[in-house]
């Protein structure tokens, strides 16, 4: 298997660092057909950090996102988890684990309520089988009521008690991605996962999503990977800020290091662009 | 009245009303009044699956076939008692659906409903079959007795047997009720509405629609076999491939994910082929379409819609109304505030 031996490397630690480490990517490699989409990348994301991944279009961003939810199998490389190899992990038990997601273009449960669609978020936290709920044994209404004392808690700090009630279809684009942020947040997540959180917002919905998620991470001790096209929103919000480009990674550090990396500057700006323009 | 005890109470008066038909109307009304019960029964068992979890199937008569047949068997070869035929019929259907489920659900969407509609051609002709003509009866079917009333009640048969069937069903749709609104509930609901996402809140697809297809079979099952001892008689050709539909029909136009759209599907299905009978001898179906279309027309989702509508006016005529813009970001508000 090429790129092990980089990956071994990778994957020895240095002691003490364990445990501050909380997600690492080694020598993932995805290849679909003829195009290596991502070609060994590595990196790795501490306990508390929120980690921006950018890079311009089919630089291999999104199918990193997808490797570390699930969605698609890596041909070589490891992702870790709290020290537990993802590969082996089933998409529908990632949630148990502790990583939580958000959809690039909102995936809410249209017919459903925003009281509903946040509930379901908290379903990984829940025992009670069929039998149990048929019979609405007394664990059922326990369960109930953990859920529905977190989901007020919820709708009070993304802005949405107001809304509980309202079939989300109905209601504005802004609003529906505040509403996918708290049925990721229900679940308790150690680690969340954005997925160009800010597309489709406003510039003051932009502004107001840097200081929620700033927020959020520090009340819920969250480690957040997003991924996001927009620059402004990375570079405020993040604590350590990974580029790709053409499946490889061409700069990982601050988003100040990363800002003035002429490899960063050419792959955006373009050939002859200097660094003050960045 | 508080106003979340007030679906209990309507459900409570509404099984008291229907409990008096008992003694309001002649046998033969009661007797498809059973049926309607029964299959009230079938179609929320259906709605479970289609409804719910947004799996189609177009063979629920299959299932229903098959717990009709457990019971008329059990009944007729091995004397069972007719009530002590339920929970086994619930019990052979549930592993059927389960054992059936396991595979087709893989399919998924238009394919499961081809999958089912080739289960629905299979089951009559099965029950024909040479082989299991000893127990089945063959093209003849198996004809079962009426059961009495227990305990000397003064009741008629077909009195008894429709307190009977309704007693099951209201049982059944409070468990079902029970499951429903609770996070069983809303999983089939998020995996019918967008499963990529239902699997990143943990919940496992392929186990919940398995188990959903099994206890979706159960509930039809038993229907079956309440049908079956209330018709006393089961045979290949009632369980054809056109009486799958028919609880197709019933769904649809009682209206999915609801309990009360079940119970009116099962009057539709019930009472109008005959009333189309009545309007015209000589073509009874051109008249049932039209009735159906009308329905359609009048009712697009169902009674259930037509329900959901007047909840809606209702709670609108009380204040206060709610407003659909949301507030402006409090919380937004609060951090810019903190930063200065």
């Amino acid at each position: 298997m090429r790129g092990s031996a980089e990956t071994d490397a990778v994957l020895r630690l240095r002691p003490g660092a364990e445990a501050a480490l909380l997600l690492r990517v080694a020598g993932v490699m995805v290849r679909f057909g003829g195009v290596q989409a991502l070609a060994g990348v590595s990196f790795d994301v501490a306990r508390g950090q929120i980690c921006g991944l950018i890079g311009p279009n089919g630089s291999g961003k999104t199918t990193l996102f997808n490797c570390i939810s699930g969605i698609y199998r890596y041909g070589a490389g490891k992702i870790l988890f709290a020290d537990q190899d993802l590969a082996a992990v089933s998409r529908a038990r990632l949630a148990g684990l502790g990583i939580g997601r958000t959809f690039q273009n909102v995936a809410l449960f249209r017919s459903m309520t925003v009281r509903e669609n946040i509930l379901v978020g908290a379903h990984h936290l829940g025992r009670s089988g069929f039998l149990a709920n048929a019979l609405a044994l007394p664990s059922v209404a326990r369960e109930a009521q953990a859920a529905a004392a977190r989901l007020d808690d919820l709708l009070d700090r993304l802005d949405l008690a107001a809304v509980a009630d309202i079939a989300v279809a109905r209601l504005p684009f802004g609003t529906q991605k505040r509403v996918e942020l708290a049925r990721a947040l229900i679940g308790a997540p150690k680690l969340l996962l954005l997925d160009e959180p800010a597309g489709g917002l406003n510039h003051d919905e932009v502004a107001a999503l840097a200081d929620l998620l700033q927020d959020i991470r520090e009340r819920f001790a969250l480690t957040i990977l997003l991924v996001e096209h927009h620059m402004n929103l990375v570079m405020r919000v993040s604590d350590k800020v990974v580029a790709l480009e053409f499946g490889g990674k061409i700069a990982d550090g601050t988003p100040d290091e990363v800002r003035r990396e002429p490899r960063v500057i050419r792959a955006y700006l373009g050939d002859g662009a200097d660094a003050s323009a960045a | 009245m508080n106003a979340a005890r007030r679906p209990i109470f309507l459900a409570v008066l509404l099984l008291v009303l229907a409990a008096a038909l008992a003694f309001l109307l002649s046998d033969y009304r009661l007797f498809q009044m059973t049926m309607v019960v029964a299959y009230a029964i079938a179609i929320l068992g259906l709605d479970m699956l289609t409804g719910y979890t947004g799996q189609i199937s177009l063979g629920h008569g299959a299932f229903y076939a098959v717990g009709a047949y457990t019971a008329a068997i059990l009944m007729a070869n091995f004397d069972v008692p007719y009530w002590a035929t339920l929970p086994i019929a619930a019990l052979i259907c549930a592993g059927f659906g389960f054992a059936f489920g396991f595979p087709a659900l893989r399919l998924g969407g238009l394919y499961l409903a081809l999958a089912t509609f080739a289960l629905a051609i299979a089951v009559p002709q099965l029950l024909k079959y040479k082989a299991f003509e000893a127990w089945t009866g063959g093209v003849q079917g198996i004809v079962i007795s009426k059961p009495d009333p227990p305990f000397g009640l003064k009741l008629s048969q077909d009195q008894w047997l429709y307190l009977f069937t309704l007693a099951v069903a209201a049982v059944l749709f409070l468990l079902a009720r029970n499951l429903l609104r609770g996070r069983i509930g809303l999983a089939m609901r998020a995996v019918r509405d967008h499963a990529l996402a239902a699997e990143a809140m943990g919940i496992d697809i392929a186990l919940l629609k398995t188990r959903t297809f099994a206890l979706s079979a159960m509930y039809t099952g038993i229907a079956g076999a309440l049908g079956a001892i209330a018709v006393q008689f089961v045979a290949p050709d009632s369980f054809a491939v056109f009486f799958s539909i028919t609880l197709f029909v019933g769904l649809v136009v009682g209206g999915i994910t609801s309990l009360l759209g079940a119970v009116f599907g099962a009057i539709f299905i019930v009472f109008i082929p005959n009333i189309a009978d009545k309007i015209s001898k000589a073509a009874p179906g051109a008249i049932y379409g039209v009735i159906l279309i009308a329905f359609l027309y009048l009712l697009p989702m169902g009674f259930a819609g037509l329900l959901r509508r007047a909840a809606r006016l209702d709670a609108c005529a009380a204040p206060p109304t709610k407003t659909l813009a949301p507030p402006p970001g409090k919380m937004a508000e609060e951090i810019r505030i903190r930063n200065g």
